[in-house]
């Protein structure tokens, strides 16, 4: 990344704070293919905080890229009895692909068509380059968002920030 | 490479009681790695930290910490082990050189192999193994990376702080330089 970049995204807070959905706010439902002849949408996961994880691209050239990181720590995500979805304006058949080759166990779903009309919804498109910020947003079981990020572009942002809101919906929200 | 403001700590201090460590402990800077025996990234930062350490001798540190990514490296986790098993026998930093040096072929049969070549004992190594005598240590090693903010394979700490930047020799070693 250049210095140029860095610098316009070391103010990332700033920039996202324009338009990102906020928490307190209800999750805008979508339905979205995640494969060729299967389909996804939020409200199924109602009952269960929701990690939504809006993401630029298939296939980016790092081991351990974010949805392979995001699958090895899956476990962890499930002891919250959380759900993961991926989302980006890649189309199913690039998913289908990226899914088997990093042997994927969630979800990734397809923003294709009307492109990046989910991530419009969430304020979280890149209208400059055509793809999906490095957004995550945590769900609570009733559908509100209870944390949102945007990571800049070219940073994976781990899954610590992830944990920390889980365990903050945990606690605030008793098991029933 | 990027550069983020945001400063990430290592949430498991350095511990010398269950690290892999290199170097003295009052050493005035401290490089720690979450690697991964099956990443090919992880294969190219070998070199580079040995030249590291070579160029700072007694002023580093070098940690190492397990970070096995096994839905894409389906040997990172049985590597892992192996080099755990071969700590039990005192030879940890060996086989995970030896690991890095034949990041090609770490199959089980060249797991043993290697074990061999070391000179550790191959029944006691087997058992660890089979057992999965130290498959808690390397989980309590890879959560302890998520809870740190390891983003990838390989991540770096400096003195307990998440290092962002290139780990290109000469970045690496400026940067370690600065810290005395």
């Amino acid at each position: 990344m250049s210095e140029e970049t860095s610098q316009q995204q070391s103010s990332q807070q700033l920039q996202s704070s324009s338009s990102i959905l906020k928490p307190g706010t209800p999750a805008p439902n979508f339905t979205l293919r995640s494969t060729p002849d299967q389909s996804v949408s939020l409200s199924q996961f109602r009952g269960h905080p929701t990690i939504l994880a809006f993401y630029p691209a298939d296939f980016s050239p790092v081991c351990g890229d974010q949805m392979a990181l995001y699958n090895e720590i899956l476990p962890e995500f499930q002891r919250f009895n959380a759900e993961l979805v991926g989302v980006s304006v890649d189309g199913v058949w690039s998913h289908l692909a990226f899914s088997k080759d990093r042997n994927l166990h969630f979800p990734i779903l397809s923003d294709f068509e009307p492109k990046g009309e989910v991530a419009k919804k969430y304020g979280v498109y890149r209208k400059q380059d055509g793809m999906t910020e490095r957004a995550l947003f945590v769900i609570d079981s009733n559908g509100i968002i209870q944390w949102s990020y945007v990571s800049p572009i070219g940073v994976n942002p781990g899954a610590e920030g992830i944990l920390k809101a889980l365990e903050s919906i945990t606690i605030s929200e008793p098991k029933k | 490479m990027s550069v983020k403001e945001e400063i990430i700590k290592l949430t498991l201090p350095v511990n010398s009681n269950r690290d892999h460590i290199q170097g003295p402990s009052a050493a005035p800077v401290t490089l720690l790695e979450y690697g991964d025996y099956q990443c090919p990234y992880c294969g190219q930062a070998y070199p580079i930290i040995k030249q590291v350490q070579k160029h700072l001798g007694n002023k580093l540190r070098f940690v190492f910490r397990n970070f096995p990514i096994t839905q894409i490296h389906p040997h990172a986790q049985h590597a892992a082990e192996s080099a755990e098993s071969a700590a039990a026998q005192n030879k940890f930093w060996e086989m995970h050189d030896h690991l890095y040096e034949h990041q090609q072929a770490l199959d089980d049969n060249h797991l043993e192999k290697y074990a061999g070549e070391l000179g550790l004992d191959l029944t006691r190594f087997n058992h660890d193994r089979s057992s999965h005598a130290h498959t808690q240590r390397i989980r309590e090693d890879f959560l302890s990376g998520v809870r740190s903010g390891v983003n990838g394979t390989p991540t770096f700490y400096i003195n307990g702080m998440r290092y962002n930047d290139s780990w290109d020799l000469e970045t690496l070693l400026k940067t370690l330089r600065s810290k005395f």
